[in-house]
């Protein structure tokens, strides 16, 4: 464990661990109130394809990431209008069409090159971050945290009762246009740390815990961030730690720590009285 | 201006909707004064609903006017208070009953609430247990909103309504579903609600009997058409005859009114 602290690239994964599990959290309470899980793990996988473009351009992989994030977000909220199964059936078929495209051009990277980019993309690459992508996550994580805080009460109030809140005066289309590029964000966030496959577990993980522990939204949002965090480090820990352990010796992907982490505190809060 | 001079808190002056191609309000008059209750009766498909939207600003009419407090609808949104239909939300909403009646008061506006240890966030969380006390709902504050009766929501809702001190506020068939005695209940609070803050009620019903007792003025609705008035003026053959542009019967048996022939249309095509 000497090395731990020690390791710039432990540095980096802790810095940037804290950052997206801190803004995944209260996304992921918002995601849950407003029933839209499915939109975000249709995000983070419609994302791969700038993921994986970015791998074969060399572009910034974030950027890649939240880029066509955004543009997926957009295009949601203007499906959104629509009626819920059509809806459905358009996110369906744009996944797939998206899926194919990042298969494609990690296929073309990899006849190319031997960055791994396949993994990085898939499966997150918190290890192999360079230490300039930290005030991109930074500035990232900074916009979405923003963002949350101002739309925090029209976004409830629209997650309860659209109608309703609409008849109050809240512009619904504009509030749920401004949440989903929030979660465009934090699934791109977390999509480069554990994988655009696996993003969903941090941002519904943490936060479904959390909903078991309290009944207060902001507390909730807040203890969300907080479980995040503890899983995210304990997981990023438990990878370093790993590279002792067998088969190989070649050490376990934090990933899969950090999504086993987030299934195991929700398991162990449903033990907690409801 | 009403007879006495002052200005009612709703006005529609020939409001008419079409909504795909149907025409679902037909030049609907309608006069609401402070603090009167009236109860917004038609059978399912009458208009009473659309009539409730239009008022709310989601619906804008075809043609005519609506005066909210003397101002066009939108002016004053706080002015007018909403209780939606059927309300059923998930069991997992993760919002207490005093959220969504905080909502009521302030949420649509951007950023975070006042902190609850500071004195607006002091003065907020009052005025939310005092808009659940004024319909016996303090009890249910903390309460996951999804996880109560619909009874139990339904006054949640009204809290929410409440909470803004609204001059008019609007329930949409909040006695639907409800078995006799949560009936009896959702009345006399709206009864008294409507005595004790002075707020007019405009309340829409497909069985007028349960208002019966605490209606000021009936607002009559059949196929997109409006008679309003006192009870006794407008629950009659020759009115209603006129309303349904066919003949109907208005019985008054044991105390309840029953109007037959109403739905003649759908029975003999």
């Amino acid at each position: 464990m000497n090395g731990f602290f020690a390791d710039g690239a432990v540095h980096t994964a802790l810095a940037v661990g804290f950052l997206v599990a801190v803004v995944s959290g209260p996304v992921g309470v918002i995601t849950i109130a407003r029933g839209q899980s499915f939109a975000g793990h249709s995000l983070s996988d419609i994302g791969t394809v700038g993921g994986s473009a970015s791998y074969l351009l060399g572009t910034n992989v974030l950027l890649g990431f939240v880029s066509v994030n955004v543009v997926a977000a957009a295009l949601m909220e203007l499906a959104g209008s629509t009626r819920a199964r059509s809806r459905d059936v358009a996110t369906g078929i744009v996944l797939g069409a998206a899926l194919g495209l990042a298969a494609l051009f990690l296929h073309l990277e990899t006849e190319s090159s031997t960055t791994g980019a396949t993994i990085s993309v898939l499966f997150g690459s918190i290890f192999t971050l360079g230490s300039t992508t930290l005030p991109v996550v930074g500035g990232l994580a900074a916009v979405t945290a923003v963002l949350v805080a101002v739309l925090y009460r029209p976004l409830l109030f629209s997650s309860v009762h659209p109608e309703l809140a609409a008849a109050r005066g809240v512009r619904t289309g504009l509030v749920g246009a401004g949440y989903l590029v929030a979660l465009a964000t934090a699934v791109s966030l977390s999509a480069v740390t554990i994988g655009a496959v696996l993003s969903t577990a941090l941002l519904i993980g943490p936060a479904a815990t959390a909903l078991r522990l309290t009944r207060h939204p902001g507390r909730a949002m807040l203890l969300a961030a907080a479980i995040g965090v503890a899983e995210t480090w304990a997981g990023v820990v438990l990878a370093y730690a790993s590279y002792y352990w067998p088969p190989a010796q070649r050490g376990w992907p934090v990933s899969f720590f950090v999504v086993t982490l987030t299934m195991a505190g929700y398991v162990g809060s449903l033990a907690v009285r409801d | 201006m009403s007879p006495d001079g002052a200005v009612p808190i709703l006005a529609m002056e020939s409001v008419s909707v079409t909504l795909g191609g149907r025409r679902v309000l037909e030049a609907v008059d309608l006069r609401i004064g402070h603090g009167e209750l009236t109860g917004l009766i038609g059978s399912n498909g009458a208009g009473k609903t659309t009539l409730l939207r239009v008022v709310l600003g989601l619906l804008a009419p075809d043609a005519g006017r609506i005066l909210v407090g003397g101002q066009p609808v939108g002016h004053r949104r706080g002015l007018v208070g909403y209780v939606p239909q059927k309300i059923s939300l998930d069991p997992d909403m993760p919002i207490r009953a005093m959220d969504i009646v905080g909502l009521g008061l302030d949420g649509h506006r951007f950023g975070l609430p006042p902190l609850g240890r500071s004195r607006r966030g002091a003065a907020r969380r009052s005025r939310v247990e005092e808009a659940l006390a004024s319909v016996g709902a303090e009890r249910l504050a903390d309460a996951r909103i999804g996880r109560l009766s619909g009874g139990e929501q339904q006054r949640v809702m009204m809290a929410q309504a409440l909470v803004s001190r609204p001059a008019l506020l609007l329930l949409d068939e909040p006695l639907a579903n409800l078995d006799i005695s949560s009936i009896s209940e959702v009345v006399a609070v709206l009864a008294r609600v409507c005595r004790e803050q002075g707020v007019a009620v405009l309340i829409s019903a497909h069985d007028m009997n349960p208002l019966l007792p605490v209606m000021d003025r009936i607002a009559y609705m059949a196929d997109g058409r409006l008679a309003s008035g006192p009870t006794g003026e407008v629950v009659r053959t020759d009115v209603l005859s006129g309303l349904y542009r066919h003949p109907v019967e208005v019985l008054r048996v044991g105390g309840r009114i029953l109007v037959a022939g109403a739905d003649a249309e759908s029975h003999c095509p």
